[in-house]
């Protein structure tokens, strides 16, 4: 479903993404992980096209690179890791932004685009804020709203970046297992980045480590959360057992560093 | 519990109050403190000037001249000017994504205004050349200030369209200064035309008003890309949507709406910031609503502010420009500590 090769960033005078190769399929989750500043946001861009790039990517066998702005969005839904929320703006219109691709340029939105819309808000509990404007709402309630405009832009790949750092166990879980169920459900293709190595490794089929740019491990969970890469690249003491269900289970350890 | 929201739009209810409030300007503009009219007679004879429709509005024949010579055209000019302002800086504002932009940000004040010294410098007998002139420097202003932001800068981004402007602004406006010690005469003429004027009569109305429409329905069709452009250019692009087009297309319309209203009133300022920040404030922040509701509040606000400015020194009249500044400076500080506020 997507593809890239020999994938290369440049920021300024710096090379943040490094020659990286990736290839998911469809209906899979690929997790992106990484330390600080590794280029994971950097790489969702460059994928998303919103970054000046070398290197091919490649969706759903078409190269990326040919495709009109429209058809992108309508292949790929992205959130970004600290979005622009404009805080006049209600929620409701908020996420109905993400129906931008289907709507013509000089239209308006049809009933379809406003019932998906509230459908979506509905399932992630947002519905009784959908007329409150986004700047009044809690840094989890806001993150669950750019999560919702991603999801109403029914796309069959989902690039989302750290979507789930500001919300509660609660929600966390619900919003991991909503995007779970409709990967499940239509085949959605889901790439995020994650910070939380437990989580990535409970929901996603493949992981990637990133690290100061290059792809220095991928594979199942268990490839990629051991206690050596981990501690290398992250500069971290951690201990790694297999949890109930025998994914990893990444442990903090007191004392290390 | 089903989502009962809907998306934002100019409810039906905002519109017709607002249409309320500029028809009640309009004829508080035609009535002018005339202690012998009574408001009914202005509002029987408004009737009676519409097409294919007569009413006896019981006025006097030298009462209805007055009224459709002087004060009509008067009242009409101040108020598609005023629309056209507060529109285009509501629009400024949206492509800017700042609060505080108004229509002269790209240079089109400083261009009309030095295309409209060197007409009355160096033409001063012919009268009619203000207009046109203001209204190809406008343009001028907006375009230099674009083509230089553009290549100065990476290809549509808005800092350095700012930067352009502003760079734009200061040097037409120091030749606009040098070209006016030729003619000290003149500097009486050169300001008061800086200052505003909506006195100018039917051919300034009919004069705009093609540019008027055209800007008008342009700028109203864009509001639902101004609401996806306010997630700024990467998430729109993200969408599907070309920034850089659509901004394009909003800035041509804004500043040729914007080089209408200076062509005949000259720079009159703070009505392109007080007006879109009021309807913000009470109808809600989506632009397809603050679009439409600028365009008829920024109608009445400068039929109002014209009135004041006749009435308040008569006989003697104060430029418009000073009215709408005395109310529009208050007010930009007061915006300024709200949105302080908002971002805190
Ligand atoms: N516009 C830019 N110009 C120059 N360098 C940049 C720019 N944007 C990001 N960088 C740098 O690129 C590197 C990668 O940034 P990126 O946002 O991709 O990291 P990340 O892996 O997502 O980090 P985090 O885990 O903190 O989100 C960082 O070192 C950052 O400082
Ligand atoms: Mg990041």
């Amino acid at each position: 479903m997507i593809e890239t090769r020999g994938l290369s960033v440049r920021l300024g005078e710096r090379e943040v993404v490094r020659d990286v190769g990736l290839r998911v399929r469809r209906g899979e989750w690929l997790a992106i992980i990484g330390p600080n500043g590794a280029g994971k946001s950097t790489l969702l861009k460059a994928v998303m096209g919103l970054v000046a790039h070398r290197g091919d990517v490649t969706l759903s066998g078409r190269p990326a690179a040919g495709l009109k702005p429209r058809e992108r969005a309508r292949l790929l839904a992205y959130a970004p890791q600290t979005p622009a929320l404009p805080p006049d703006m209600t929620v409701f219109d908020y996420a109905l932004l993400g129906r931008t691709p289907y709507i013509p340029y000089l239209g308006r939105e049809s009933r379809h685009d406003r019932d998906v819309t509230a459908s979506v808000l509905d399932r992630l509990d947002l519905g009784a804020l959908a007329a409150r404007p986004v700047g009044e709402l809690s840094g989890g309630e806001r993150q669950r709203v750019v999560l919702a405009r991603a999801l109403v832009q029914q796309a069959p790949v989902l690039l989302l970046d750290e979507p789930t750092t500001a919300l509660d166990l609660g929600h966390q879980q619900q919003v991991l297992e909503l995007v779970d169920r409709l990967r499940r459900a239509d085949g959605l293709t889901v790439v995020t980045t994650l910070h939380d190595l437990t989580v990535a490794g409970l929901y996603a089929d493949a992981l990637l480590l990133l690290a100061d740019g290059r792809a220095v491990a991928s594979g199942d969970p268990a490839q990629v959360l051991t206690e050596e890469l981990v501690g290398r690249h992250f500069d971290a003491h951690v201990k790694i057992e297999p949890g109930p269900d025998g994914r990893p289970v990444v442990l903090l350890v007191r004392g290390g560093s | 519990m089903a989502t009962q929201a809907g998306p934002s739009r100019a409810r039906p209810l905002w519109v017709a109050g607002a249409l309320g409030v500029l028809a009640a300007s309009m004829i508080a503009g035609l009535l002018d403190g005339a202690a012998d009219i009574s408001p009914w007679q202005v509002v029987l004879q408004a009737v009676d000037w519409l097409p294919f429709v007569h009413v006896d509005s019981g006025l006097a024949p030298v009462e209805q001249g007055l009224l459709y010579e002087l004060r009509l055209p008067r009242v009409l000019v101040a108020a598609v000017v005023g629309g056209l302002l507060a529109m285009a800086g509501a629009a400024y504002q949206g492509v800017f994504r700042n609060p505080l932009a108004d229509p002269y940000l790209l240079g089109a004040a400083a261009g009309a205004g030095l295309a409209a010294t060197v007409a009355i410098v160096a033409l001063p007998a012919v009268a009619q050349s203000i207009p046109v002139a203001a209204f190809i420097g406008a343009v001028g202003g907006v375009f230099l200030a674009y083509m230089l932001g553009n290549t100065a800068g990476r290809a549509g981004g808005t800092a350095t369209l700012v930067l352009a402007g502003v760079a734009v602004t200061s040097f037409l406006t120091a030749i606009q200064t040098f070209v006016q010690q030729f003619k000290v005469e003149e500097l009486q003429r050169i300001y008061s035309w800086i200052l505003g004027d909506v006195g100018g009569g039917w051919d300034q109305l009919w004069l705009v008003l093609p540019y008027a429409v055209v800007s008008t329905v342009l700028l109203l069709l864009h509001g639902r890309m101004l609401d996806v452009l306010s997630v700024g250019d990467e998430e729109a692009t993200s969408l599907g949507l070309r920034a850089a087009r659509v901004r394009f297309a909003v800035l041509l319309a804004a500043s040729l709406a914007t080089a209408a209203a200076v062509a005949v009133s000259g720079l009159i300022g703070f009505v392109g910031i007080v007006v879109p920040h009021v309807v913000r404030r009470l109808a809600g922040g989506s632009y397809r609503i603050v679009l439409p509701l600028s365009l008829i509040g920024g109608a009445a606000f400068l039929v109002l502010a014209d009135l004041v400015a006749r009435t308040v020194l008569a006989p003697a009249e104060l430029p418009i420009g000073v009215v709408t500044m005395f109310v529009g400076a208050p007010f930009f500080v007061a915006v300024l500590r709200m949105t302080r506020r908002a971002v805190a």
